[in-house]
């Protein structure tokens, strides 16, 4: 009875040190800035300091226009992004889903933006928008179209371009790998049903690659939200709130106004949503195996 | 004209070599049974004819055109797959319909397609759920409603009965046997089963190896093997082989082998003429073995286990080494251990050249 006890106990004896290191690592600096973001807080105050102001951090924000632009930015980017990033990294998996000589050299190489550090991929990126010497405008003034104002009138758009760049090849790598992984005589029946190319991708590819798809797009979503070195390095949020993303706009807050309390607030209006997304890609993920279980249930009453 | 021809159909993977150039010839609306043990090539020839492998050398005709360069979309067959290949995301009634549904076909007359071939496979209750929601037996089903409900003018059929349970496969055959005599298309059948072989074939192949063995009517090949591959691979029990060596004795000719001699008569003596060498082999049915404990020309065998299968008793019996089956009625009384004698028909006897292994007619 005693050794069944243990021998019970003994994954959670094991998983304790991590489960203390996380809690410590995790919830402290969770409770830390929640507590804080009840509190009206200078950077020169420690927290006991503090005055307890209740949840007007949280009205205050919402008041606050330039807290609204910046939460605009960020979902007008994370949508832009993953949705473009989307089309084109399932797109390109569709492609290159097939056995050529050379094609894992092509496969390499489409990969290689994402493992580049964000910071050199800001630098890389502002060089090449640079108005007088990046590449950009000097094709477009050797073709004589004229030169873009990229990172001035256009700065949105042009980190959103540096972004698709750096991430489509996440969605591609996960897009290959589902693809690959897919019944290929269902394929091959569907050939044989007469189906087109265009046609097996409509309604047997994509289909089938939807629970892929939509966990590779909701983590894109995720990461998306917390975007901030490569915005840093290119614009640093400017010119004026055009690309000021939460994380910029938090950091900005904390530092540049001295107001930790509001930052804090903010911090966990974004973990919030992050918390959302998080939780709906679990829940979809619990749904699809409940839907497996269910079947496989039926198939062995239908015996 | 035939409606299908292959002409010296080669198949490699890389440097190695999985068909040797078959050739193979079938008459419009004819039913082609493919056999063979697992390996030979039976899936890769079928594959080749739906467009889904490529063809190495030689040529595919259908109607004398020649379409190994064609799309499978192309070839109008409808085939049924080894490992059913259903689409994990439809439910039976879009998978046996998505061909149709492609075709643009009029609502009314898919729906009524699919109740008609549902009713007659048994699916009927079963239209709305998923493949992983079916058992093997239902998933091979809906693999052939599928097929059914496409009216293409040609069938191919890769094993598609093999996960049935005794009496579903029993009633699909028939089924089967029915729609083969109603719907006169070409079809190309694989299978291990002979049964399925035997009673549903116009022209069985054999094949091994990456070769055609022998091809022919299920009656030809069962009387008339070719060599003694096809001779033990038809025929359940399989046949019985003996190594005897012939040898001739004050005006008769003996088949004398360990434990047997047996003396031959005249029309066996004839058939003899054509085969020089002093060896040969023996093929006997289980079914022309008759226990007969007066017989002259019979072999003696030792019983060394006996399978109750009903009615008849499969008996395994040792001759001296060699491994001989035969078959009883279940009531006649024998004890293991027992020596029974058996009576050799010697007319029905088939001769091999133990060399060639080809058959001596
Ligand atoms: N993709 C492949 N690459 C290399 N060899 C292959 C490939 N597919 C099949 N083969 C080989 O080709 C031969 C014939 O295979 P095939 O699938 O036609 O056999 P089969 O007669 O259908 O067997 P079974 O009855 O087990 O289905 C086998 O020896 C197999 O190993
Ligand atoms: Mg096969």
């Amino acid at each position: 009875m005693r050794t069944a006890t243990l021998n019970r106990l003994t994954p959670y004896i094991f998983l304790a040190p991590a489960v203390v290191i996380m809690a410590l690592a995790l919830l402290y600096p969770l409770g830390y800035m929640i507590y804080g973001s009840f509190r009206d807080w200078d950077p020169s105050q420690t927290l006991g300091e503090t005055e307890f102001v209740g949840l007007s951090n949280y009205f205050y924000l919402w008041q606050d226009a330039s807290f609204r632009e910046s939460l605009a930015v960020t979902l007008k980017f994370a949508i832009s992004v993953v949705s473009v990033e989307m089309v084109i990294g399932v797109g390109l998996a569709l492609l290159l889903d097939r056995s050529l000589r050379g094609m894992s050299v092509l496969r390499t190489l489409f990969i290689l933006p994402m493992m580049i550090a964000p910071v050199v991929v800001g630098l890389m990126w502002r060089y090449m928008y640079h108005p007088s010497v990046g590449i950009f405008n000097r094709t477009l003034e050797s073709a004589g179209l004229g030169s873009v104002d990229w990172l001035g009138k256009h700065a949105l758009l042009s980190v959103i371009i540096a972004d698709i760049w750096q991430w489509t090849p996440f969605i591609f790598i996960l897009s290959l790998a589902a693809l690959q992984s897919l019944p290929r005589s269902a394929l091959e029946a569907a050939r044989i049903d007469g189906a087109t190319g265009w046609q097996q991708i409509i309604h047997i590819k994509l289909p089938l690659m939807m629970p892929v798809l939509i966990v590779t797009c909701l983590l894109r979503l995720i990461d998306a939200f917390k975007v901030l070195e490569v915005i840093l390095v290119m614009t640093e949020g400017g010119p004026g709130l055009s690309t000021e993303i939460l994380a910029l706009r938090i950091s900005r807050t904390a530092t540049e106004f001295r107001e930790l309390g509001v930052a804090a607030a903010m911090s966990n209006y974004l973990l919030m949503l992050l918390l959302l997304l998080t939780v709906a890609m679990l829940a979809y993920n619990k749904f699809q195996e409940m839907r497996a279980d269910r079947a496989r249930r039926i198939a062995e009453e239908a015996v | 004209m035939p409606a299908i021809q292959l002409q010296q159909l080669t198949k490699r993977y890389g440097k190695v070599e999985v068909l040797h150039g078959i050739d193979l010839e079938m008459a419009d609306a004819e039913f082609t049974v493919l056999v063979g043990p697992s390996g030979c090539g039976k899936s890769t020839t079928l594959r080749m004819i739906a467009g889904l492998e490529n063809v190495s050398g030689g040529e595919i005709y259908i109607d004398g055109n020649p379409i190994s360069h064609l799309e499978p979309k192309e070839r109008d067959l409808a085939m049924v797959f080894q490992d059913y290949a259903l689409y994990p995301h439809m439910n039976v009634a879009k998978n046996m319909s998505f061909a149709l549904r492609l075709q643009k076909r009029p609502k009314k007359e898919i729906n009524q397609k699919i109740a008609e071939v549902a009713e007659m496979l048994g699916l009927t209750d079963y239209l709305h759920r998923k493949p992983a929601e079916l058992s093997g037996g239902q998933r091979q089903r809906v693999a052939m409603g599928r097929a059914l409900t496409r009216d293409s003018s040609t069938f191919l059929f890769d094993e598609p009965l093999s996960n049935l349970d005794a009496k579903l496969r029993t009633q699909m055959r028939a089924e089967l046997a029915l729609m083969r005599q109603r719907v006169r298309k070409n079809m190309i059948y694989v299978t291990h089963d002979q049964i399925e072989a035997m009673t549903l074939a116009d022209r069985i192949v054999v094949m091994d190896g990456g070769y055609i063995q022998q091809q022919g009517s299920p009656e030809e090949l069962f009387k008339k093997p070719a060599n003694r591959f096809v001779a033990g691979f038809l025929g359940t029990p399989p046949m019985n082989f003996l190594e005897a060596d012939i040898q001739h004795d004050g005006g008769h000719t003996f088949f004398r082998g360990k434990g047997f001699s047996l003396r031959c008569d005249e029309a066996t003596k004839r058939r003899l003429s054509g085969h020089t060498g002093s060896g040969i082999v023996l093929g006997i049915r289980p079914s022309d073995l008759t226990f007969d404990p007066l017989a002259e020309e019979s072999i003696e065998l030792n019983v060394a286990i006996s399978e109750y299968i009903g009615a008849q008793s499969v008996l395994i019996c040792d001759c001296h080494g060699a491994k001989v089956m035969v078959e009883l009625k279940s009531d006649t009384p024998i004890a293991l251990g027992e020596k029974l004698n058996f009576r050799v028909d010697m007319e029905s006897m088939h001769l091999f050249d133990p060399e060639t292994e080809r058959a001596i007619f």
